[in-house]
């Protein structure tokens, strides 16, 4: 089936009807198999038990990023080629992706409290973690003020791609900052020489989430376009008492 | 006189006559710059070192002021729609309007940012490095800041929706910003490369701005 297809939105619900039920399982047997795995996981020589907070704390990182990815993909597909589906898609991201970053930063500062005695410093990466967040927040802002959701689908578009030229230059800007200001970083990940107990694991578990980001994904798309149609019918109705 | 020019005009025109508008960007900011050691103490040394952290936020807080009503008022009497429709590229005619604000806001503040400097016990000497620094980084803010107003009028929403959208976007201006100024001031890392990069960052929103708020406002008010 075409992408083009999936423009009328009733042979899209019936194709998600289909699909979800299957992602949803999937889903849920990877997460088993990955929440077996972590347990059997060993814990790190330095750090403990808290090192189990790593396999929420990376995907959350990962599908904070992949969310605004798909947005900018959707936002091309809303202003390039207007297909309907896009503006759902790109409406349904956005506070999917907001709650991942959240996780990505409250499990962040949980672990840092053990670990560097503080919840927060102004470490370049959790500074541009944040301001990932905020610019979230400013898109699901906007779709809170707008009274039209066709209006407000395009603007949601444009801030999607602007956003998306400027998180690069964010992130840039802000490993400069923070190197200017605080030279030894705190943040030691220890790069490649995560061993493998810990690194397989933690794969699972990211392709269990980014799973769970799609099943999430088409369930709030489907929702989007039947809360799109109950607003029509409304007005329908409203149109029609009227008379 | 080409179009381009005479919207300029225009826009400036009304900033200056309507409302004292030019000057209140700067009195917010002098205004804003006061109010800092109150909330930080009196400490000279501490102020000299903060200084132009402050500087740099209330230019930015200031820039935020106007930007407001850049395209609203011109949207509620119908002038917006005459653009549009007109003979100019949107994109260029967006441009004007910011330079225009560029001009009426951003300006007075750069001119009287180094009398602030002297209440901040900022050193006078480099004073006229930090003052360029605003010079060089102040155009991004309203070029960015454009984008932002364009999409509330697009919404029919202004006010907090706008800085909510704008600051983030705005925050790697202000690190540069400070940086460069505070590079000037005490050292001891260069002053070329934050204020290079800084330059670059206004460069490109220049583009990028036009484009981005025309393409909402198209997107916004067909």
């Amino acid at each position: 089936m075409a992408v083009i297809d999936l423009a009328n939105p009733t042979r899209f619900l019936t194709l998600v009807d289909r699909v979800l039920p299957w992602l949803a399982g999937v889903t849920a047997l990877v997460f088993a198999y990955g929440l077996y795995r972590v347990v059997g996981a060993p814990d790190d020589y330095q750090q403990g038990a808290t090192v189990k907070i790593m396999y929420l704390h990376v995907p959350g990182a990962w599908l904070g990023m992949m969310g605004w990815g798909v947005m900018t993909v959707a936002a091309l597909g809303t202003l390039v080629w207007r297909h309907p589906l896009a503006d759902v898609a790109g409406k349904a991201a956005a506070p999917i992706g907001a709650a991942f970053t959240f996780i990505c930063l409250a499990t962040g500062m949980l672990w840092g409290r053990p670990m560097w005695g503080t919840y927060w410093v102004w470490d370049a990466r959790l500074t541009s973690v944040l301001v990932l967040f905020l610019l979230y927040l400013g898109m699901l802002a906007l779709y809170w003020t707008a009274d039209d959701p066709n209006r407000s689908t395009r603007a949601a578009a444009i801030l999607a791609l602007v956003g998306a030229v400027n998180i690069p230059i964010i992130k840039f800007s802000v490993d400069w900052w923070n190197t200017l200001h605080q030279p030894a970083s705190v943040v030691r990940m220890g790069g490649a020489a995560i061993d493998s107990s810990i690194l397989v694991p933690l794969l699972i578990m990211t392709l269990a989430f980014t799973l769970l980001f799609f099943t999430l994904h088409f369930a709030a798309m489907r929702n989007e376009i039947l809360r799109r149609r109950v607003r029509s019918m409304r007005m329908m109705q409203a149109r029609e008492s009227d008379t | 006189m080409s179009p381009f020019l005479a919207l300029l005009a225009r826009d400036m025109r009304l900033a200056v006559r309507v409302g004292g508008g030019a000057l209140m960007g700067a009195l917010f900011y002098f205004i804003v710059v006061a109010m800092m050691p109150f909330a930080i103490g009196p400490d000279l040394n501490l102020l000299a070192r903060i200084g132009p952290a402050i500087l740099w936020l209330g230019a930015l807080l200031a820039s935020l002021l106007a930007l407001d009503r850049l395209f609203a008022t011109d949207h509620e009497d119908g002038s917006l729609d005459l653009l549009m429709m007109g003979a100019m590229p949107l994109e260029l005619a967006v441009a004007a309007k910011a330079i225009a604000h560029w001009l009426t806001t951003a300006v007075p503040l750069i001119v009287i940012t180094p009398v602030l400097g002297l209440m901040l016990n900022i050193d006078m000497s480099s004073m006229g490095w930090v003052a360029l620094t605003l010079l060089a980084g102040t155009p991004a803010l309203t070029f960015i800041g454009l984008i932002g107003a364009a999409l509330a009028v697009a919404l029919r929403r202004g006010g907090l929706l706008l800085a909510v959208l704008v600051l983030p976007l705005t925050i790697p201006v202000l690190i540069f910003g400070v940086a460069a100024a505070n590079a000037a001031l005490v050292g001891p890392a260069p002053f070329g490369p934050p204020f290079t990069i800084l330059c670059a960052l206004s460069l490109a929103s220049l583009v990028l701005g036009p484009v981005a708020a025309a393409a909402a406002l198209r997107q916004g008010l067909e």
